[in-house]
C-alpha cells in the first residue's frame, strides 16, 4: 500500500517536507518510486503564474531533440527551463534530462479561454506521450500553468536527494507526494501517482477492484484525456475531472459519484432526487476500494475521501495556514508536531475533508447530511 | 420365454415369429429395470406412467424345479405376472422415474441407454419430434467453465460477505446519460429541474435474477401461482425485489387489479393472448407492472412461434387468454402486423409505453443470434427502449420441435459479451441494460452463472427451467428425461392443465422453494463478489475478474486464459 503526504499552506515550502514525512512511514513503501506534484509555485515561478509548464523526462538525447522540434512546431515558445540539480546516487538510475519547461502559448491561443487553452495543453501532452512511449524516450506528466510534476523510481528520500530538493531549490504552496509500494507488476513511471489532468490531481493508496468497468466507461466518453491507466488509480483523477469539469458538479458530488448512498441512506439529503439520478447514470464509476483519495482542484481546494467502507487509513491535521492530508498519522507528526492533536480529523466513510486554498479553513462535509 | 399377451402388435407379429418389424428396447432412450423378486404387483407404476410405457402383463414361464429331499428336477410351466416395457415409439419411456417414486419396494427404475436410436424413429406419421424442456446437451456449458480468478489478496483486502453491506440490485429501464439528466444547480446543490421538458425514462431497481417468461397455460395453475406467491413474499417480506415475467398468456384479472402487479413484467408476444383483458383492465390497475417484455424470439426455438397444445387449453386458460377451449393456440414466429425493425421495435415499444403513460420500462426479448448486435444498435438509438433481453440456445420451452431446441440458436456467453462490448464502443454500456437468459444454472450453479454473465456485461439474468427444477422438482434434464411439457401430461403437475395431475403440486410449497432459492442465491452472489472486492454496485463488465480454461474461448470473450 502506498504512502501519501499532501501539504497545503499559505506560505511556500519545500517538497522535502513531504519527503521527510514519507520517510516516517517507510515501512509502507518499498522504494519503488516517488511522485511529486507541486502547485502554486514560489520563487522564480511566481512571475510566471500564467505560463504553462511542461513537466517530464527525456531518457536520451533523441527524446530531447524530438521534444524541442515538436514544441516548436506546435507554436509554443520556450520562456524558461527549470531542471533539478541532479546529485548522482548509487541506487537511482539517472536519465538524460529532467525538465520543467515554461512556455508561452502559441500566438493563436493567447486570447482564447482557459477552457480552450487547457484542451490544447492536454492534447500536446498526450501527443508527446504517444511519441515517446513506444521507445521510452519521453515521459510527460503534466502541462499546465503553475504546476510541476517530478517522478522517479527509487526510495523517496534518495530520490529527493537525487533531485537536490534538500537544497530548497523549489517551493510551492500545495505539494502532493506519494511513496510507492508497487503493486502493478512492473515499475513504470506512468503508473506513478499523483496523476494530473487539466488542473485536477489526485493520489490514492490501495487497489481499485472496479477498475475495468470504470476504465471502459471513461474511455468511451469520447474525451481524449481519458487514456493511460497504467495504474488502476489513475481513474480516480479522471472521475474527479469528469465530475467537476465535464459535468459541472460541485466538488462534494465527487464523493456521491464514487461512493453513492443507498436508498436507505438518502433520507437526510435535500438533493436525494438528484442523487438517485446520478447514482443510476454514473453507476459504472462507483468504487469499492480499498482507497483513500487525496486530491486538489484547479482552484486549490484539497480534499480527502474514503471508499464506502473506509478500508484505508487517512488523517488531516495542522494549524491555520498549513494543513497536511496524509495516509498515516506519523507523517503528520513529522510535518506539524506543534499542532493540537486533538483536532486531527480522521474522516469516516461518509466524510469528505476539504481544505480551502491558502490552508485557510478545514471543513468536514458529511455525505449523509449533505453538509 | 414368450409373451402370453403381447401388445397391440401381437396380432400382426404372430405371423412373423422373427418380430422383424418391432423395435428392440436397445433403440429406446430409457430402459426399464424391473426386479421381479421385489415387485408385489401393486400396479402403482403402470398406473402412474404418463406415457403408458410400461404395462402389466402375463407370461408363461418354463421353470425347472426340485421339491423333494433328493434332486428331482422337473420342468413346469407357470403363469407369471410381470411388468413389461412396451416397444412402441409413441409410448417410449421418457425416463421420468415417476414409477420409481410410487414403487413401495424399489422394484423399478428407468436407466438411460446411451446407445439409443431414438431420433432415428421418433418421426412416425411424418411428424417431427416435438417436446418440451431444453437443448439435450449434457456437456459442460461455457458458463460453467468460467472461473472467478481475480481474488483480492493482501494488496486489497477481500470484503466480508457476512458483515459488509451489499447492494445486490440492478436497473431495469433506460438510463439517461449523465449529461442529459434534468438537473440544475441551486445554491451549490443539485435539484431536479421541474421545468425541463426532457423525457425521463422509467427505471426499476430490481434483484439481478428475474424469473423468465412462463405463461399461465404453459404452467399449471398451482405452479404459476406458487411462483407468483414466492415473488410477492420475496418483495413484501424479505425485501428482495425479484420480478417475474408472465409469459405470453395473459394475467389473471385479480392480479392485474392487485397491488402486486408491480412485481410482474407482462409479456406481449405475437399471439397477443390475454391482451384484450389486460387492456380492458388498464383503468382499474392500482399499480403499474414492473415492465413490459415484447417477445420477438425465444432461445429454445429461435425463429419459431409459440404453441399451446389444444389439450392444455382448458376453461381457465381459455378465459384468461380470451379464446375458445380445446384449440391449438399458435403464436406466429413473428409479429404478423409488423414488417420491419422500425415497426416491430420502435413503434411497438412506443405503443406499449404509451399505454402506461411512459411510466413502465418496455423492452424486447430476442433469441440469441449472430444478428443480436444489429438489433442492439437499433435499440441503442431508441431512447424509449428500456433494455434488451437475449435468450441463448440453452433456454427452455414448453413445446417445440426437437430440431429447433437441439440445433437452433446462439450460446448466450459470447452473444452477451459482444453486445456489451459494442455498447462500450458507443459509450452506452450503462444506458441500455442487457438481460441474459438461456441455460443459466443448467447444472445448478445459479449464482456462479449469474455472476459470470454480469461480469461479461449483463445487467440481469432471467431463469425459467431452473425454477421448475428447483421449486417443483421437474424431472427434465439434458438427457431428454421426461420433457413432456408439451403433452399436458406432466407427471409433476408443473406443465399440465389436468386437475388430476396438477393437484399433485402444492403452490405453497412451490412458493416456499422460490423464497429459499432467491435467499440462498443472494448469499452465494455475495460469496462470489466479496472475495473479488465488489459490493457497492454489481460488477457489470468486470471482465478482469473472469478466466476460462480454453484459449479460443478466452479470446472470443476477451477475458484471460487460466489453467
Amino acid at each position: 500500500m502506498c504512502r501519501l503526504v499532501a501539504i497545503t499552506s499559505n506560505e511556500y515550502f519545500s517538497p522535502i517536507e513531504n519527503i521527510l514525512a514519507l520517510e516516517t512511514m517507510k515501512e509502507g513503501h518499498d522504494g519503488s518510486g516517488l511522485g511529486l506534484t507541486l502547485k502554486d509555485l514560489g520563487g522564480e515561478f511566481e512571475e510566471l503564474k500564467g505560463s504553462p509548464i511542461l513537466s517530464g523526462i527525456c531518457t536520451n538525447k533523441k527524446g530531447v531533440q524530438i521534444l524541442n522540434e515538436f514544441m516548436h512546431k506546435a507554436g509554443f515558445t520556450l520562456k524558461d527551463i527549470w531542471t533539478p540539480k541532479i546529485k548522482p546516487l548509487k541506487h537511482i538510475m539517472r536519465r538524460e534530462y529532467y525538465f520543467a519547461r515554461i512556455y508561452d502559448y502559441p500566438e493563436s491561443y493567447k486570447d482564447k479561454s482557459m477552457h480552450e487553452k487547457e484542451d490544447l495543453l492536454m492534447n500536446i501532452r498526450l501527443a508527446l506521450r504517444k511519441i515517446g512511449e513506444p521507445d521510452g524516450s519521453i515521459f510527460v506528466f503534466s502541462f499546465y500553468p503553475d504546476v510541476i510534476t517530478l517522478k522517479e523510481v527509487g526510495d523517496p528520500l534518495q530520490v529527493g536527494e537525487f533531485f537536490g530538493l534538500d537544497k530548497n531549490t523549489i517551493k510551492a504552496k500545495i505539494i502532493f507526494a506519494q511513496g510507492r509500494q508497487n503493486t502493478n507488476y512492473a515499475i513504470y513511471l506512468y503508473a506513478c501517482h499523483p496523476f494530473f489532468i487539466q488542473g485536477y490531481c489526485s493520489m490514492t493508496n490501495g487497489e481499485n477492484t472496479a477498475f475495468v468497468p470504470i476504465r471502459e466507461f471513461l474511455m468511451s466518453r469520447g474525451f481524449p484525456g481519458y487514456v493511460g491507466y497504467n495504474s488502476d488509480s489513475e481513474v480516480f483523477t479522471h472521475i474527479l475531472h469528469y465530475t467537476i469539469r465535464h459535468l459541472g458538479l460541485p466538488l462534494t458530488y465527487y464523493k456521491d459519484v464514487i461512493t453513492p448512498l443507498k436508498d436507505s441512506e438518502l433520507e437526510m439529503r435535500e438533493d436525494r432526487k438528484a442523487l438517485k439520478f446520478l447514482r443510476h447514470s454514473l453507476r459504472p464509476l462507483c468504487i469499492d476500494g480499498p482507497n483513500v483519495v487525496i486530491g486538489f482542484t484547479p482552484e486549490g481546494l484539497c480534499f480527502m475521501v474514503h471508499d464506502s467502507k473506509k478500508l484505508r487509513p487517512g488523517v488531516v491535521g495542522g494549524v491555520k495556514g498549513k494543513y497536511v492530508l496524509v495516509s498515516e498519522e506519523c507523517g503528520l507528526d513529522r510535518t506539524i508536531p506543534e499542532r493540537n492533536r486533538s483536532e486531527d480529523i480522521f474522516p469516516m466513510k461518509y466524510d469528505m475533508v476539504i481544505v480551502t486554498p491558502q490552508a485557510e479553513e478545514v471543513r468536514v462535509w458529511n455525505q449523509l447530511q449533505g453538509m | 420365454m414368450e409373451p402370453a399377451t403381447r401388445n397391440v402388435d401381437y396380432l400382426i407379429n404372430v405371423q412373423r415369429l422373427d418380430h422383424n418389424y418391432q423395435l428392440s428396447l436397445k433403440e429406446f432412450p430409457y430402459i426399464i429395470r424391473w426386479r421381479e423378486n421385489r415387485c408385489k404387483r401393486c400396479g402403482s407404476c403402470t398406473a402412474v406412467c404418463p406415457v403408458k410405457a410400461i404395462e402389466p402383463t402375463v407370461k408363461i414361464q418354463r421353470i425347472v424345479q426340485s421339491e423333494g429331499a433328493l434332486p428331482t428336477p422337473v420342468a413346469v410351466r407357470k403363469i407369471v405376472h410381470v411388468v413389461e416395457q412396451v416397444t412402441e415409439m409413441d409410448r417410449y419411456c421418457t425416463g421420468c422415474g415417476a414409477c420409481t417414486l410410487v414403487c413401495p419396494n424399489e422394484a423399478i427404475e428407468p436407466e438411460y441407454n446411451p446407445q439409443n436410436k431414438f431420433l432415428h424413429h421418433k418421426n412416425k406419421g411424418g411428424e417431427g419430434y416435438k417436446r418440451g424442456g431444453r437443448r439435450n446437451d449434457p456437456s459442460i456449458s461455457t458458463l460453467d467453465r468460467l472461473k472467478f480468478t481475480r481474488i483480492s489478496m493482501l494488496t486489497d483486502p477481500a470484503l466480508d460477505a457476512g458483515r459488509h453491506e451489499f447492494h445486490m440490485r440492478t436497473l431495469l429501464g433506460r438510463i439517461m446519460p449523465p449529461e442529459d439528466l434534468p438537473l440544475k444547480k441551486d445554491n451549490g446543490k443539485l435539484v431536479v429541474d421541474t421545468m425541463s421538458d426532457r423525457f425521463v425514462p422509467p427505471v426499476r431497481e430490481i434483484f439481478p435474477i428475474m424469473i423468465g417468461s412462463m405463461s399461465i397455460g404453459a404452467l399449471s395453475p398451482p405452479m404459476w401461482e406458487g411462483l407468483a406467491m414466492g415473488v410477492a413474499y420475496l418483495n413484501e417480506v424479505e425485501g428482495l425485489p425479484v420480478v417475474m415475467c408472465t409469459g405470453e398468456g395473459g394475467v389473471p384479472s385479480r392480479l392485474l387489479k392487485s397491488k402486486y402487479l408491480k412485481y410482474f413484467i407482462i409479456q406481449i408476444a405475437s399471439g397477443y393472448f390475454g391482451w384484450d383483458e389486460i387492456i380492458h383492465t388498464l383503468p382499474y390497475m392500482k399499480e403499474d407492472p414492473a415492465g413490459i417484455e415484447i417477445k420477438y424470439g425465444q432461445g429454445a426455438k429461435p425463429g419459431d412461434g409459440g404453441l399451446l397444445m389444444a389439450q392444455k387449453v382448458l376453461k381457465l386458460i381459455a378465459s384468461i387468454r380470451g379464446v375458445p377451449r380445446f384449440v391449438d393456440l399458435a403464436s406466429p414466429p413473428t409479429h404478423q402486423t409488423k414488417y420491419s425493425i422500425e415497426e416491430a421495435v420502435a413503434k411497438m415499444i412506443q405503443s406499449m409505453s404509451m399505454a402506461w403513460g411512459f411510466r413502465v420500462p418496455v423492452y424486447p426479448k430476442i433469441s440469441g443470434t449472430k444478428t443480436a448486435r444489429a438489433v442492439l444498435n437499433n435499440l441503442a438509438r431508441n431512447p424509449y427502449a428500456a433494455a434488451l433481453s437475449i435468450d441463448g440456445e440453452d433456454g427452455g420451452t414448453g413445446a417445440a420441435y426437437n430440431v429447433s431446441m437441439d440445433k437452433m440458436g446462439h450460446p448466450i456467453a459470447s452473444n452477451i459479451r459482444e453486445c456489451y462490448l459494442d455498447l462500450v464502443k458507443q459509450g452506452k454500456q450503462n444506458e441500455l441494460p442487457l438481460i441474459a437468459a438461456g441455460g443459466i444454472a443448467k447444472k445448478g450453479n445459479l449464482a456462479a452463472n449469474t455472476a459470470a454473465l454480469i461480469m461479461l456485461g449483463a445487467s440481469a439474468v432471467s431463469i425459467g427451467k431452473y425454477m421448475m427444477q428447483a421449486t417443483a422438482d421437474c424431472f427434465g434434464d439434458e438427457y431428454n428425461r421426461c420433457n413432456l411439457c408439451n403433452t399436458g401430461r406432466c407427471p409433476r403437475g408443473i406443465t399440465t392443465q389436468d386437475p388430476k395431475l396438477y393437484r399433485r403440486l402444492d403452490s405453497d410449497k412451490v412458493a416456499e422453494r422460490v423464497v429459499e432459492v432467491f435467499k440462498a442465491t443472494n448469499i452465494e452472489l455475495k460469496k462470489i463478489f466479496a472475495p473479488m472486492g465488489r459490493s457497492t454496485e454489481l460488477p457489470i463488465g468486470m471482465s478482469d475478474g473472469l478466466s476460462i480454461d480454453d484459449k479460443a474461448m478466452a479470446e472470443r470473450l476477451e477475458i484471460s486464459y487460466a489453467c
